[in-house]
């Protein structure tokens, strides 16, 4: 199953090689042309019968994961981040190092000897390390090296009522949602961009841009997704199983209004659930594409996961659905040059 | 006599039971596992009140009077469901002691009328206050997300039903391995192997293997399983702090390294200088453990139960004790069952009351 394959492929963001291949793979046959640009970005297009307006949707490739930065004399690992993660999540969990994917994993001070306020704080990184049952410095040097990636070790499990868990959710969705719009369309033109390292400052998205020059692009995400019983509806970004979740506003974007409507429209007119994204915090690849040369009109649409920027992050088939519904809707608009 | 029949590979078996969930309380899932493992190289296996499996494998010699008791515990710590949200969610406590830190965006299996795939949900860092990240997270602010509506939470799963985390037991480098629970089921692969070990030496004195029951909660099932075998000597196989750099060098012992033998009041002093003794005759490595007081083990429930037991305590070295990534060293697993195996074929009539004699 493809985003099966995508979750469990390793994609920390600089190291989106594992990823981009299954992507190739999966579209080669199923474009009229592609490139993989200096920064790694894959750039699709899908020649139409004739296209008014020059269309490009992304997905960035890349995940939230760690980096080897040093290795100590007993051979434990230390690390840092790549990307937006809660130290609070790395605790007790197991992960995957460097190409040969090394399992190690990340232990903790047995709760015996803590003093009771001690688990009342977070671990900071610099307090836990990776252990890969190494018996010494010179048996770790000889497997990992400094600078090496670690992405969470976690299977795609599908559970609940249409539920999928898996890592890298965000944004292997948006990926996924991409890879079946460019196999299953005919005569519709457009850009399939897959880019680099957006969960380090949207690194890829700008250069993607500049070389697509698009009028209008659609930027498809896993977003968050937090409901808590008892929580304050307003306080809700999205919810599971509510359909696609339109941004409105985030730290990178003010998205066009008058597009937005008519994405709402479109939803509306073919009986899609959606729901808008009711925070501002957060961002994406929209930020760099918007302003990028003379600038352009975005939107962006995402699937909501629970639990983001973690190993266990959940998201919805129902919603999958819903937002590639909702996607072939809007291409079939633009087909008719109604975009 | 040499009995034949299947032999699991002790890692093999080991994963099973590190896979396998046995909640203090709740230990009946791996009854079977442990007693078809154990029965084609054991006399009689029986089944006490509480739970506790007891398992004698009969001395060599005719007529034995000895009686030594292994034990090690068969329940693992965990959670249980207090109470089922309007949304589905689910809120639940801790059974033994649980570092609420550890168990953030872990992958569950809640143990209702099915087991049930669950994750422990976490706030997107996104929505965070600066204030919050250097916080731990309390158990009570926590939730399972089953993915399933109340009504269906309601049909399958019940107040108090158990929860373990789910993780696979797997390989690291060389002979390490790393999974949930293996406190104490290194313990249950030690006894496991020194009853191998035992088929192919001679021993006097009937051994009986105990798994015992709710030793995370207090050490509940060595209470009445020492009570009934009454032994003449207790043994408990249990896992001591792997070092690692944080934790003080004296309150740990080294990965690898052999079983640390503990020293201490919980512990009798001639038995301790026999297993020593032993230890140097077979050039099996070992290591030392001092506890001066009670130990948190089995062997505290054994010293005290009737008119006292003499007791000793056998720690395997394991890292990350309480987290569901607990490590151990398979090489250390076979040295304690070795160094156990040993000690109970030193054991006679004869030599007993010399060891016991203050």
């Amino acid at each position: 199953m493809l985003l099966k394959r995508l979750t469990e492929a390793a994609g920390v963001s600089g190291n989106e090689k594992e990823v981009r291949d299954i992507i190739i793979e999966e579209i080669k046959d199923h474009v009229d042309e592609l490139i993989v640009d200096r920064l790694g970005n894959v750039i699709a297009y899908k020649k139409g019968k004739e296209d008014s307006k020059k269309l490009m949707i992304t997905a960035h490739m890349d995940e939230v994961g760690l980096m080897i930065t040093d290795i100590d004399n007993e051979g434990l690992l230390k690390f840092t981040t790549v990307g937006g993660i809660d130290k609070r999540i790395l605790v007790s969990k197991p992960v995957l190092i460097g190409k040969n994917k090394i399992l190690g994993v990340i232990g903790a001070k047995p709760i015996h000897l803590q003093k009771r306020e001690e688990w009342q704080r977070a671990l900071n990184i610099d307090q836990l390390y990776i252990d890969i049952g190494a018996k010494n410095k010179e048996e770790a040097e000889r497997l990992v090296n400094i600078g090496d990636y670690v992405s969470f070790d976690s299977q795609y499990i599908e559970f609940g009522d249409d539920l999928i868990k898996a890592k890298a959710l965000d944004n292997r969705v948006g990926c996924s949602l991409l890879i079946e719009l460019i196999k299953e369309t005919k005569d519709i033109g457009f850009y399939g961009v897959f880019t680099v390292m957006e969960e380090i400052g949207l690194v890829g998205a700008g250069p993607a841009a500049y070389r697509v020059d698009p009028d209008i692009s659609i930027i498809l995400e896993g977003t968050l997704c937090y409901e808590l019983p008892n929580m304050d509806e307003h306080l809700v970004p999205t919810s599971l199983n509510k359909g696609p979740a339109i941004s409105i506003m985030d730290r990178t974007t003010l998205y066009d209004r008058e597009f937005r409507d008519r994405i709402k429209k479109i939803a509306e007119k073919n009986n899609i659930p959606y729901q808008y994204r009711k925070t501002s915090m957060g961002g994406n690849d929209s930020g760099r594409i918007h302003t990028t040369k003379e600038g352009s009109i975005t939107t962006a649409i995402s699937v909501p996961c629970r639990n983001i920027h973690s190993p266990t992050s959940v998201m919805s088939k129902k919603d999958y659905k819903n937002t590639y519904n909702l996607l072939i809707a809007i291409l079939s608009e633009y087909k008719k040059g109604e975009l | 006599m040499i009995k034949g029949g299947y032999k699991l590979d002790t890692k093999e078996f080991l994963k099973k039971l590190s896979n396998g969930s046995s909640v203090s309380g709740f230990e009946h899932g791996l009854s079977d596992l442990i007693t078809s493992s154990f029965k084609d190289h054991t006399d009689q296996i029986t089944t006490d009140k509480l739970g506790n499996i007891i398992m004698l494998k009969k001395g060599t010699e005719d007529g034995s009077s000895i009686k030594i008791m292994i034990a090690a515990h068969m329940d693992e710590i965990g959670l249980m469901v207090k109470h089922i949200e309007d949304n589905g969610f689910i809120r639940f406590t801790n059974v033994g002691g649980i570092d609420p830190r550890t168990i953030v965006g872990q992958e569950v299996v809640v143990h209702g009328k099915e087991d049930l795939f669950g994750v422990i949900g976490s706030k997107p860092p996104h929505l965070q206050e600066p204030t919050e990240i250097d916080k731990a997270i309390k158990m009570e602010d926590m939730i399972i997300d089953l993915g399933y509506p109340k009504e269906k939470v309601l049909e399958l799963v019940s107040i108090g039903d158990p929860i373990t985390i789910k993780r696979d037991f797997k390989s690291l480098q060389g002979s390490r391995v790393m999974g949930k629970s293996l406190d104490d089921k290194a313990g249950i692969a030690v006894m496991y192997e020194a009853m191998l070990e035992l088929s192919n030496l001679k021993h006097e004195a009937d051994v009986y293997f105990v798994a015992t029951v709710q030793e995370e909660v207090g050490t509940r099932g060595a209470f009445t399983s020492t009570y009934s075998i009454n032994p003449d000597i207790g043994i408990a196989i249990d896992v001591g702090f792997g070092s690692t750099p944080e934790l003080p060098k004296g309150a740990t012992i080294d990965m690898g390294k052999g079983p640390g033998i503990t020293i201490g009041g919980n512990i009798h002093p001639g038995l301790r200088d026999q297993l020593i003794e032993i230890a140097k005759q077979y050039n099996i490595p070992y290591q030392l453990e001092v506890t001066p007081g009670p130990t948190g083990t089995d062997g505290r429930a054994m010293q005290i139960t009737r008119e006292g037991i003499p007791t000793l305590c056998l720690s395997v070295p394991l890292r990350y004790m309480h987290t569901s990534v607990e490590i151990i060293d398979m090489e250390d697993v076979k040295n304690t069952a070795k160094l156990l195996a040993f000690f109970i074929s030193s054991i006679t009539r004869e030599n007993l009351e010399g060891l016991l004699c203050y």
